[in-house]
């Protein structure tokens, strides 16, 4: 066991250090989130494209598709040190992490050269059209119908919680290409241009008040039979390897943690009126729980790490990670604002505690609980695949698609 | 990085599993459990020292095989998951980490070398009475060679050969010495939650003793060993929480309910991945520890406290809901679950409970921030 990095790891560590701080100046302290805006888009893909033409993107795919075949360790290594400095990488995470490994697993060599290079220098954005209103954790129940036409298909449906679909430029969509089957066995996926006529892109208006999210309509959108991820019909295969790779992405909990907090208190009056809140005995048994979760997760990922390294295959184990790391969020936000007393529910970035960044994470984490798998969701997992335990009884196993029953959607 | 144990590590886990399966079998443990006038297992420990396991930590020149802590851990984790009942811990974690942390070269020369053979079993008295101990609560007196004043519980305790005592010397607070086998100590066997291992109450009447490091340094090179042995327990605690989960999954696959496994029941899924979430958690601040351990790294104390807090709360969470995973056999005599649910709680308290190492964390944490 060798917790510090090896001499190759040290090496790259300080080359990723070096260029981040030509790239983006000095580490800063985390702060609020950031409305997205055109100016922040763009700001992000000049930095995507100096990141790309400096070799730290895509770190650990194969040099044949632009990658430098490096051990994932590197990957978190790169990181560990880009998040220090708030680089603005999220609208290439989906893309990256997901959307263009299926890509590269799946697609015909000449089209997957002809996509990767413009995603990794972060000039063309990819999104993940997965979800449905009808089909959130029974995502195979999903509804959206591809309906072969000669060389194409056609597709006609709706798709929900599309993340990044309004700025995307394609997307990996997975569709009903035979309703005749079981659920699972009659899905395909296909690579779609998201600026394709008939692709009709809608905010979604989220509780937090802000739209990170979209509805994405399709109706009558023609996609080449060219652009099939996979065989017909073997759409939900491709798609666990998406979720797959979803798993290996690099990063953490976007919201405030224990350290941010500790701070807060630290300046904050105690409940009982005597001394800070960070001498609250009820608060300091929080915050150990938190170090704890936070450290456990961290921690947990270098396993992961390790055990890839070591050539093994992550599984569903870091269903972990989301679980723990959606209710710490939670919880520590619940905390933070509680603990300002009366002034607590002032969310205003001029007035509140780290410009609200507490109170962003409230707003946050409801929907983290949810996406990309339900606390509930997660746990089954983590269940059966894990643990081994049988499924639940199952009332849709050998029925067709378009015979089971529907209802509220 | 390297964030897992060696390929030999994971050899020497193996073995131990097999031994132990063999050698502290559940019908073993029920045995020390069933009879009051057997305190530990004595084959067991016996075996164990023929294995060599009781030196691993100890430098070869006393007679160790001079490994690591990181072996301490693999064996520390088997030995929580068979619930052995036999001092390694009170002899290992504490005793001997103390010994390797404070004592002059005379002092280990003599009492090393039985430590891994097996003829010393250690203990270690900080306790003298509910809640926990602070500087200001300790009443034991030393008055450079003798020693006075009760010690209760100390674990394993009614066994132990000798004993490293926390006592007030002067104005200040030492670790004490002490031969057991004399007579002016009192060992009372104490009835415990964990009849697996064994309690007393030390009375010292001006018992012969000699000092540990050095003489006001007691608290500090206490809470250095609680450390140490925090990292270890937490293997320990790990092992058994894991032996439980393990239960649960066997029983939720093979027990029927409403014509079904009850393991297809959410309710009964979503206990299980809570079990399988802390278990995880409390094992990557666990190897935490270790590596700050067996480094000697300046980040042990908060990593030790970290472990601490997450494997006091999986094995909690594991022992109680193992239970309830087996229903009303789950809470007969003759089914294992409250073998682990006693010794879940033993070794909660045993190193201090887990509020005392919250409160260690937190005040650790607030150091290093404001650093």
């Amino acid at each position: 066991m060798d917790f510090n990095d090896t001499p190759e790891e040290a090496a790259f560590r300080a080359e990723a250090r070096a260029w981040l701080e030509k790239t983006l100046g000095q580490p800063t302290a985390r702060t609020g989130a950031r409305p997205e805006s055109a100016e922040w888009l763009q700001t992000a893909k000049a930095y995507q494209a100096k990141k790309a033409a400096a070799g730290f993107v895509g770190l650990t795919w194969r040099k044949e598709v632009g990658g430098r075949e490096l051990p994932p360790i590197f990957s978190v290594i790169f990181g560990q040190e880009e998040q220090k400095f708030q680089a603005p990488v999220a609208p290439f995470a989906i893309g990256l992490g997901m959307c263009i490994p299926t890509v590269i697993a799946f697609h015909k060599p000449d089209r997957v050269k002809h996509y990767v290079g413009p995603a990794l220098r972060g000039d063309e954005i990819w999104c993940q059209l997965f979800s449905e209103p009808g089909a959130g954790s029974d995502v195979a129940g999903l509804k959206t119908r591809a309906v072969k036409d000669g060389d194409d298909w056609i597709i006609n449906g709706q798709k929900v919680w599309t993340s990044g679909a309004h700025y995307s430029d394609y997307g990996i969509v997975l569709v009903r290409t035979n309703p005749e089957k079981e659920k699972h066995k009659g899905l395909t996926m296909f690579v779609v241009n998201m600026k394709a006529p008939g692709v009709e892109v809608r905010p979604i208006h989220q509780m937090s008040g802000g739209s990170n999210f979209n509805e994405v309509y399709f109706t009558d959108v023609r996609v080449s039979d060219s652009e099939r991820l996979g065989e017909v019909g073997n759409g939900w295969n491709v798609a666990l390897v998406t979720l797959m790779n979803e798993r290996l992405a690099v990063g953490g909990s976007a919201g405030p943690e224990y350290a941010e907090i500790l701070e807060l208190a630290r300046n904050t009056p105690s409940p009982s009126g005597k001394g800070s809140l960070l001498q609250d005995q009820a608060f300091r048994e929080k915050l150990a729980g938190w170090y704890v979760s936070a450290e456990g997760y961290t921690l947990g990922k270098y396993r992961t790490m390790t055990a890839l390294s070591k050539g093994q295959t992550p599984g569903p184990e870091s269903s972990i990670g989301k679980i723990l790391n959606a209710n710490r969020m939670q919880d520590l936000a619940n905390a933070a604002i509680e603990g300002e007393d009366h002034y607590g529910i002032i969310s205003d970035a001029d007035l509140a505690p780290m410009q609200g960044a507490f109170h962003n994470a409230y707003m946050w984490a409801p929907g983290l609980r949810i996406a990309g798998g339900t606390d509930e969701i997660l746990r089954n997992i983590i269940a059966e695949r894990v643990l081994g335990l049988p499924q639940d009884v199952r009332v849709d196993k050998g029925v067709a698609y378009k015979d089971l029953p529907t209802g509220r959607s | 990085m390297n964030f897992d144990f060696s390929d030999d590590q994971k050899m020497l886990r193996d073995q131990a599993r097999k031994f132990l399966a063999d050698k502290s079998s559940k019908k073993a443990v029920r045995e020390i459990l069933n009879d009051d006038a057997k305190p530990f297992d004595a084959a067991l420990w016996k075996a164990i020292a023929e294995q060599g396991w009781l030196g691993v930590a100890i430098p070869e020149e006393h007679g160790g095989l001079g490994l690591g802590r990181l072996e301490l851990c693999v064996l520390a984790e088997e030995l929580g998951r068979a619930l052995a009942p036999a001092p390694f811990s009170s002899t290992l974690y504490f005793f001997a980490e103390a010994l390797l942390l404070a004592a002059s070269p005379d002092q280990r020369a003599r009492i090393l070398p039985g430590i891994a053979d097996g003829s010393v079993i250690g203990a270690f008295a900080i306790s003298e009475g509910p809640g926990a101990p602070s500087p200001s609560s300790i009443d034991t007196q030393f008055d450079g060679s003798k020693l006075t004043g009760v010690k209760i519980p100390v674990t394993d305790g009614d066994i132990a050969t000798h004993a490293i005592v926390l006592a007030r010397e002067g104005q200040g607070l030492s670790l004490v010495l002490v031969d057991l086998t004399q007579s002016g100590v009192k060992r009372e066997t104490l009835k415990t939650l964990d009849p697996t291992r064994s309690h007393a109450r030390f009375t010292f009447s001006k018992a012969a003793a000699e000092r540990i490091g050095k003489a006001g340094e007691g608290w500090d090179l206490a809470e250095q060993v609680l450390d140490r042995a925090a990292v270890l327990i937490a293997f320990e605690q790990i092992g058994g929480a894991e032996a439980c989960l393990e239960m649960s999954v066997d029983f939720a696959k093979n027990r029927y309910a409403f014509s079904r496994q009850i393991g297809s029941f959410q309710a009964i899924k979503h206990k299980l991945a809570d079990m399988y979430v802390g278990i995880e958690l409390a094992r990557s601040n666990a190897y935490y520890g270790a590596w700050a351990l067996s480094t000697q790294a300046s980040q042990l104390p908060i990593a030790a406290a970290a472990a601490r807090v997450a494997a006091c709360d999986a094995y909690y969470f594991a022992s109680k809901e193992n239970i309830q995973a087996h229903g009303g056999m789950g809470y007969t005599w003759e089914v294992d679950c409250h073998l682990f649910y006693r010794r879940a709680k033993l070794l909660a308290v045993q190193a201090g409970g887990p509020g005392v190492w919250k409160e260690k964390l937190v005040r650790r944490l607030e150091q290093k921030n404001a650093a």
